[in-house]
């Protein structure tokens, strides 16, 4: 029964891959409006 | 379109929950495995989607190279109609049909073939940014000039123009934002194939890693070149880094059939333990891996449309600040000052 | 318009010379090359009965090594004096120049080759097993395997920050056919055990197509400013 705990490694290991790049891609997106909005005051 | 997103998101989480559901209580047990097996309902569709994925990064990387000369753009549109015909019709002569691994039918292959030069002229209408040139211009002229008005309807006319005219950036911009958003999506599904193969050969076969694995292996150098390209992309100073990428990914598909094949023929020569266990599925296996497959498909979707967006907003903001710093420069010239003197941003 | 041969050959020529007149490059790659095989044989142990199994595999990493530094130092000499923006300008075919740099060095790297093999052999008391004459072509089609997308890379890799670093990472996953080709071929006459036909034609269709593609997109590349 041990092997089971393979198949949760492997599942989360698949979402927390997935979760990190989505983060990622949060985390950009962030610093782009901050950009736009120094852009915006004319800096 | 943007209304689209939410919705879509969450129709996707749904389907991937019920994907979720699907695979651990509805699909049976299998006699030799175990529970175990299940991993593959999250291996294998992620496989097929990172393989999808590079090969729109390879067919964008190619019309991106092509679409530099009209008559590249022109003599590769032909080669992709060449190898789609060729191929159509080679899968179902019988010294063909006879080399093809058993299990694939001809049919298949021919619609693979299909499917290739279809999605080459579909990835060029939207996101080529070029006139497809003869049919098209002459359907353009016939519609723009009304002479056929009064045969053909507005909405027939509106969608010839839809099917034939081009849309995207006409500087091939968009067909570089679509490799680089294929290449990165790719490489973090292909992560997770290389992450849950070993998981799962560890409990089933005993050892985590197989030399002699033509598939996993095959993944692992598709990924190396794909990080590498990636590396690239962001290293690289120069004005032409989207060809060279574009070269790059030339370069890794044209190494993939031989990594597969020097791999195959390394196998036949030491005996490897056995691996990947012969046989059909069980068609209700089956049925749960399609369902999987679907559901990673859209996810994969969204996500590639997020960082589409994100990348073609990105280049924008680029633009706009070089612009400004330009505008600075020549401000503080007009004003008698030299500009960077005081350790600009 | 001069032809393409006598550009490459002249190109080649200019290169052979200028590398002969200061040979403070060439000696250091060979006594880098050197270094590599003595750190090899401490690292795995000539006396065990696998070494010979494994000495393929030894060889091939040792001359990867030495082609890399070589390899990196292939434009070098073109950035500094502006060589390249010269080239770009003149009429010259650009794959006349890729060819002659490629060729250069694959003369460069036959040449760090043929100083360590021999010293394989000697530390590992190598005998060949299987036909020896079949080394030769798996020797020269490996080692342009290696130089021709070496030179290729290494030229995708002089608008880059950390130019070294990434002709290595470039090179490496492309190479991963070839060098297997190399070592299960080289391994395979070693031993006897195998034979290696398969893995020179692997060579030779590798070789055929990365010329070809080298050939064909390096203009691309040379233009990239």
């Amino acid at each position: 029964m041990n092997s089971i705990k393979f198949l949760y490694a492997a599942y989360i290991a698949t979402w927390l891959i997935h979760g990190l790049y989505l983060g990622s891609l949060v985390r950009r997106y962030g610093r782009l409006r901050q950009q736009m909005k120094d852009l915006g005051k004319g800096k | 379109m943007k209304q689209a997103f939410p919705i879509l998101a969450v129709l996707t989480a749904f389907f991937l929950v019920y994907a979720f559901y699907q695979a651990l209580w509805v699909a049976p047990t299998d006699a030799l495995q175990g529970d175990v097996y299940r991993i593959i309902y999250y291996h294998v569709p992620s496989a097929w989607t990172a393989f999808l994925l590079f090969f729109i990064n390879f067919i964008a990387s190619v019309q991106y190279l092509a679409n530099a000369k009209p008559s590249t753009a022109r003599a590769a549109r032909w080669i992709v109609i060449a190898i789609g015909t060729v191929g159509f019709f080679a899968s179902f002569v019988p010294q063909v049909r006879q080399q093809l691994p058993t299990g694939m039918y001809p049919s298949s292959v021919a619609t693979t073939f299909l499917i290739i030069t279809g999605l080459y002229f579909v990835i060029g209408k939207y996101f080529g940014g070029q006139d497809l040139g003869g049919f098209s211009a002459f359907i353009l002229a016939v519609n723009t000039s009304g002479a056929m008005s009064p045969f053909m309807p507005r909405v027939m006319r509106r969608f010839f123009t839809k099917v034939f005219g081009a849309y995207g950036a006409a500087d091939g911009q968009d067909l570089d934002v679509l490799a680089v958003t294929t290449a990165e999506v790719g490489v973090v599904f292909c992560t997770i194939v290389l992450v849950t193969g070993p998981i799962w050969a560890r409990p089933v076969w005993g050892i985590w890693w197989a030399p002699g694995d033509i598939r996993l292996t095959s993944t692992l150098v598709l990924w190396l070149i794909y990080v590498s390209y990636l590396v690239l992309r962001r290293f690289s100073d120069s004005a032409q880094t989207q060809k060279l990428a574009a070269v790059l990914a030339v370069f890794g598909a044209l190494d993939v059939p031989l990594v597969y094949f020097s791999i195959w023929f390394f196998r036949t020569q030491h005996p490897q333990p056995v691996i990947g266990g012969g046989g059909s599925m069980d068609p209700r296996m089956l049925h749960v891996l399609l369902i999987s497959w679907m559901a990673f498909l859209s996810f994969a979707f969204l996500v590639c449309w997020s960082r589409y967006r994100l990348e073609k907003l990105r280049r924008e903001v680029e633009e706009a600040e070089a612009l400004e710093s330009l505008m600075e420069t020549s401000a503080t010239f007009s004003a008698g000052k030299v500009p960077f003197s005081q350790g600009s941003k | 318009m001069r032809s393409f041969w006598s550009i490459a050959l002249a190109t080649l020529t200019k290169d052979i010379r200028l590398e002969w007149r200061s040979k403070d490059a060439l000696n250091a790659m060979l006594f880098f090359s050197l270094l590599v095989v003595v750190i090899f044989v401490f690292s795995f142990d000539p006396l065990a009965e696998e070494s010979r199994h494994i000495v393929g595999g030894l060889v091939w990493v040792a001359f990867l090594f030495a082609a890399v530094v070589a390899l990196n130092q292939t434009w070098a000499r073109e950035l500094r004096n502006q060589v390249l923006d010269a080239y770009r300008v003149s009429p010259a075919p650009a794959n006349a120049l890729f060819l002659a740099k490629a060729v250069g060095n694959f003369i460069l790297v036959s040449l760090l080759e043929a100083l360590m093999a021999p010293l394989f052999v000697i530390f590992y008391n190598l005998r060949v097993l299987g036909p020896a004459w079949q080394l030769i072509p798996v020797a020269l089609l490996g080692t342009w395997a290696l130089v021709v997308n070496g030179t290729f890379f290494a030229a995708m890799s002089l608008r880059t920050r950390s130019r070294e670093l990434m002709l290595p990472l470039l090179l490496f996953p492309v190479s991963i056919p070839a060098v297997l080709g190399m070592v299960a071929g080289t391994t395979n006459i070693l031993t006897g055990e195998n034979p290696a036909h398969f893995y020179i034609v692997l060579l030779l269709t590798y070789d055929v197509v990365f010329t070809t593609a080298c050939l064909a997109l390096f203009e691309t590349v040379l233009q990239a400013e």
